[in-house]
């Protein structure tokens, strides 16, 4: 379904800030794949988030998804099939604007001159009910009077509005307080489940790492140390993924947000 | 002062601040919507008067108003080039087309820096002769300005709702969000800017056709007054749904000049129009910021470091 070839990234080449973020990435999704993504700080994940979602040209490699070749796709063009939450609550949606209007551009389809129909927003609103948060009463209000854990579960919303071909979750859940987190951590695996996503998902929480998606990816110094699926993964405690680190890079997993439990 | 020259003057301003009140809505929507001061207004209002007069003079009064318009849209569309498509940065960008324009506004007046539309029929003169022997008859300057100022409310107000004005909306209120979703940030601000800059030149296309002339400075300092007539909408009508937060536009607009006619009567040259919208905009924006820092200072002051 989404296939990395080689690929690779250095940021400032030539300089003394000079820092190569991936190392001849090679990864292959198939269809329906939920995988976690764990790694140290600097490890890469972003950057690699970044270069499937278009953010920058890799210095090498190539990029295919369902077939199609996608490497020099500009991102507005990708994020049509790519759905993206960052952990910045605040990133993901308009706080000037409505919840309903937020969704509605979220929703997308119609042309650029249509209005948002009633039926839409009858839609909208069963969509909201889902995320049991009340959000469906207050459609008229500025997403900007929303709390963190409130905004975030909207932008999941707005994401997989229309089903997106691959879903990106940048450690969404890391800004929001353990409650909330737990909530739109819920929130996610249902939808993710209901609409059948192709989803990557960079978390700090190892035992979520683990219990969440079918296949988990460790990441460190812009390469992908290990690629956890089937039976490899079962039973797999946080104190081996730990172990299993240490072997491979030496030093133990360092990562400042890290929940070990 | 008698009720008749009192009402005479307030009339005056009242058409003056409708017909401005476009050039203020267009920068409601580049400014306030789309985040983006548009620094080419000025240049851009001068082209719609020029445009506008050079048309009418021709011989054609209705076709002066389109093609006012699309001049600004032309205008608005190179300083969102330059931003969008160039790596020049926006308010640069402005500046660059407003020094540009200055030469074409020249060019197009027919290398004059002054055109009259003594003897000229406008729409103004169509709708004089219109008008003429109904009650309405003296009232001519008002209806169309008001007219222009009610359809360019209508317009804003339903297109900023649709798709693409969510879009617009979205790229001024969160670049991040949009940066990372399907719409083109390069293609929402250029559009944005064509629109706001249409009807800035149809702004400067009524103004010169109410006065029955155009001189290359008639746009000059628009900017900053336009700002001016915003900030102070906005503290009246800030809140709410696009539709009132537009029609704030207008009544800011419709005080700056009622504001700024009586103060004319308090015998203040004319001449200090600028420095007065200079001062507002300059009020309005560092106001709010002093009443943040007001803590900050409190707190300074009562632990005996005041000033430092």
């Amino acid at each position: 379904m989404l296939t990395l070839q080689n690929i690779s990234k250095t940021f400032n080449p030539g300089t003394v800030n000079e820092k190569t973020a991936l190392r001849g990435i090679d990864l292959h999704l198939e269809k329906g794949d939920f995988v976690t993504i764990i790694g140290a700080n600097g490890a890469g994940k972003s950057t690699l988030f970044n270069a499937i979602a278009g953010s920058f040209l890799p210095d090498t490699g190539r990029i295919t998804m369902d077939g199609q070749d996608i490497t020099f796709l500009p991102e507005f063009r990708r994020a049509k099939s790519i759905g993206r939450l960052f952990q910045d609550p605040m990133r993901g949606s308009a706080p000037a604007m409505t919840i309903e209007e937020n969704l509605a551009l979220a929703a997308g389809g119609g042309g650029w001159l249509s209005h948002v129909s009633r039926a839409e927003k009858a839609a909208f609103r069963d969509r909201l009910a889902l995320l049991g948060m009340g959000l469906e009463d207050r459609m008229r209000q500025p997403v900007g009077l929303l709390s963190g854990g409130q905004r975030q579960a909207l932008t999941l919303l707005m994401a997989t509005m229309v089903p997106p071909k691959l879903l990106l979750l940048d450690e969404h859940t890391a800004a929001l307080d353990p409650g909330t987190a737990e909530k739109v951590l819920a929130l996610t695996e249902n939808i993710v489940r209901e609409q059948k996503l192709t989803c990557l998902m960079i978390t700090h929480n190892m035992s979520s790492a683990l219990e969440l998606g079918n296949r988990t990816l460790m990441m460190d110094s812009g390469r992908i140390l290990l690629d956890l699926k089937g039976e490899q993964r079962q039973g797999l405690t946080v104190a081996d993924l730990l172990r299993m680190f240490k072997e491979n890079v030496g030093k133990a997993l360092d990562n400042d947000r890290m929940l070990l439990s | 002062m008698s009720f008749s020259a009192i009402w005479g003057l307030c009339q005056t301003a009242l058409e003056l601040g409708l017909t401005c009140s476009l050039t203020v809505l267009a920068l409601f929507l580049s400014y306030s919507m789309l985040n983006v001061c548009d620094l080419s207004t000025d240049g851009c209002f001068t082209l719609g008067a020029a445009v506008g007069a050079v048309v009418a003079i021709a011989g054609h009064p209705y076709l002066s108003i389109p093609a006012a318009m699309a001049a600004g849209v032309l205008s608005g569309f190179v300083t969102a080039v330059l931003q969008t498509r160039m790596g020049i940065e926006s308010l640069l960008a402005g500046i660059i087309v407003n020094t540009g324009l200055y030469s074409i506004n020249i060019a197009v007046m027919g290398k004059s820096s002054q055109l009259n539309m003594n003897k000229t029929e406008t729409v103004f003169t169509k709708m004089k002769a219109l008008l003429a022997d109904t009650p309405l008859a003296g009232q001519y300057e008002l209806i169309i300005s008001l007219a222009a100022a009610a359809l360019v409310i209508l317009f804003l107000a339903l297109f900023l709702r649709t798709r693409l004005g969510l879009a617009i909306r979205a790229t001024g209120n969160n670049p991040d969000m949009v940066r990372s979703s399907s719409i083109n940030p390069a293609f929402t601000t250029t559009v944005g800017l064509c629109v706001a800059n249409a009807f800035t030149g149809l702004s400067g296309c009524l103004l010169a056709q109410s006065q029955k002339s155009v001189n290359i400075d008639i746009g000059s300092g628009m900017v900053t007054i336009a700002l001016a007539s915003l900030l102070i909408g906005q503290t009246f009508l800030g809140k709410g749904s696009i539709a009132k937060r537009a029609v704030g536009m207008v009544v800011g607009s419709v005080v700056f000049r009622l504001v700024y006619t009586a103060a004319l009567r308090l015998n203040m040259p004319a001449f200090m129009l600028k420095l007065v919208s200079s001062v507002i905009v300059i009020a309005a924006i560092a106001g709010p910021y002093f009443k943040g820092q007001l803590p900050t200072l409190r707190r300074r002051m009562a632990a005996g470091k005041g000033g430092r």
